[in-house]
């Protein structure tokens, strides 16, 4: 009877058009990968309180749940229950847009980023786009006008000032974020973000820092300054601006221009760890490849995806604990790093490898290996 | 409905929704913010007019997105929408002090502007008409990375470098005309 019943139920699994099952797996990894950040951003708070905390001598906030865990729970309803209150004078359409217009391009990031091989024949990446990293940075840079729209919309002195700073900033760095990858490109041949992984999983001397040091420092350099971190937070300067472009923000909304940096914060890690660190693979049998389509497979499939966690949050950390350990740049100071030394440099790296690569393809022309 | 549905080349998920459905909202849109850029009846601010624009160039983006040239969609958004827009704006908001800078206009502007509107209408009608019915995309473009560099760097060298020479040119210009004026020009 119950068999009977279970293979009544597959058949009628196996008469579901395959443009159903594809839409299904589609919102189920939406529906995952945007839970997983948002849990992911809400712990990074957690987090850098308490590594903050930890480096000040201090203890931090442990008094909700076991090490204080609960923490992003009281935050979360402390900022619902709160009023919602708009200062007269805003230009009110924009101070209602710029909140979401910074949330929305943190999570669209999300899209491209294979966070793990695949699990069964679903490949664990929302959209494989062959265009992915381009992708990224389109939407990368659609995250100024969050900021920017914030600022004007305050009508207010300080937020302006630090809304005009951060998209000095973030147009300043990222002309450096792009060239700062093209020798990846050119390593890896494509510019899919599946492609790129798969080129660096082939030995452990192909992941991306190793072929390319100066790329990954450069990259890395940009994507803090891209989120408004220390040492580049001009734009939220407290001794200066009271607090920059969210000055005027309160409640939900300035918690979503907060979650908004560190989702942006998680995403710049996951970019760098697929560029750079291997992306879900180790230089160990079965975690170098694609896992494959079993019921061991499934299991390693879910081990890739615990590895990209795992280095993404080895970068997160990483991340914060510069915050505490750096003390501000002056923005003349940011602006000269930006365009005099590190544009330089990632312009210089690109001829670099473009005359290295042309030079061993014609070694291995002239010599036939 | 079902068997295209089910049938359809499902891998892009623009092709879900019938293309021309897709085309006339994005078009839509993109006329529509077109308008708002010039003539916003709710605001005249500038900022409204750039952030309008954006929207134009973002639909524009998502029309190649239907073309399948991806790479053009991706960089009209980091070009125009991520660089060019954004410094328009920046510029806007700083060229006046109390950010109520608004657009004024005389007779003589209004009647220069109709007839110069008039004329670009004429223009691109007598365009339209003489086009023949538009065939829908067949083949999708080979809107890929390499597809583009091949092409830049063999058919179209030429017009690339000298695009190139010509950009070199205005950043020449601009960091000549950026630079306040020393003792060593005056003499």
């Amino acid at each position: 009877m119950i068999g009977e019943l279970l293979y009544s139920f597959l058949d009628w699994l196996k008469q579901i058009p395959h443009f159903w099952w594809w839409l299904a797996f589609t919102l189920v990894k939406i529906g995952a990968a945007i839970g997983l950040l948002l849990g992911m951003v809400a712990y990074t708070v957690v987090l850098e309180r308490r590594v903050a905390s930890f480096i000040q001598d201090r203890l931090g906030p442990n008094r909700s749940g076991p090490w204080g865990l609960l923490q992003p729970a009281c935050d979360g309803i402390k900022a619902f229950l709160k009023e919602d209150f708009i200062p007269g004078g805003v230009h009110r359409f924009f101070y209602w847009l710029a909140p979401a217009a910074l949330m929305v391009p943190a999570m669209m990031t999300l899209a491209v980023i294979p966070f793990g091989s695949n699990i069964g024949a679903q490949p664990m990446v929302i959209a494989d786009l062959n265009v992915g990293l381009l992708y990224t940075f389109a939407v990368v840079s659609m995250s100024v006008y969050g900021i920017v729209l914030a600022g004007y919309a305050a009508n207010s002195k300080y937020p302006f000032i630090g809304g005009m700073r951060a998209s000095a900033q973030m147009i300043s760095y990222e002309g450096t974020m792009g060239l700062s990858i093209i020798p990846i490109f050119m390593l890896a041949g494509s510019a899919n973000l599946s492609a790129i992984i798969a080129w660096q999983t082939t030995s452990p001397f192909h992941w991306g820092i190793i072929q390319a040091p100066l790329s990954a420092l450069l990259f890395f350099i940009a994507t803090l300054a891209e989120s408004n971190r220390t040492p580049f937070d001009m734009a939220e300067a407290e001794q200066e601006l009271a607090g920059g472009y969210n000055v005027e923000y309160g409640a939900m909304k300035f918690a979503l221009f907060f979650m908004a940096e560190y989702a942006s914060v998680i995403m710049g890690s996951a970019i760098f760890v697929t560029l750079f660190l291997g992306g879900w693979s180790l230089p160990l049998p079965w975690l170098n490849a694609p896992a494959a389509n079993s019921w061991l497979g499934i299991l390693i499939g879910f081990i890739h995806i615990g590895i990209f966690l795992a280095k993404t949050s080895c970068m997160v950390f990483l991340i914060v604990w510069i915050r505490w350990m750096l003390p501000r740049l002056r923005f003349d100071q940011l602006m000269d790093l930006g365009w005099r030394k590190m544009m330089p440099l990632a312009l210089c790296n690109i001829v670099f490898y473009a005359i290295l690569l042309w030079g061993i393809a014609m070694f291995r022309k002239v010599f036939e290996i | 409905m079902w068997e295209t549905l089910t049938n359809y080349n499902w891998e892009n998920i623009f092709s879900l929704l019938p293309g021309a459905l897709v085309f006339y909202v994005l078009a839509g849109l993109a006329i529509l913010f077109g308008i708002l850029v010039v003539a916003n009846p709710f605001s005249r601010s500038p900022i409204n007019s750039g952030l309008s624009l954006l929207a134009t160039v973002l639909s524009l983006a998502g029309m190649s997105v239907l073309l399948h040239a991806y790479f053009l969609a991706a960089v009209q958004v980091i070009v125009y929408a991520g660089a060019v827009l954004i410094l328009f704006i920046f510029v806007l908001m700083l060229s006046r002090k109390e950010m109520k800078m608004v657009f004024t206009s005389t007779r003589i502007r209004y009647a220069v502007g109709t007839v110069i509107a008039l004329a670009l209408a004429c223009l691109l009608l007598s365009i339209v008409f003489q086009m023949p019915a538009a065939a829908p995309v067949k083949e999708a473009v080979d809107g890929t990375v390499p597809a583009i560099g091949r092409l830049l760097v063999t058919e179209y060298l030429v017009p690339f470098e000298a695009i190139s020479v010509l950009l070199l040119a205005a950043i020449v210009g601009v960091v000549h005309l950026s630079k306040p004026n020393t003792k060593g020009e005056s003499k």
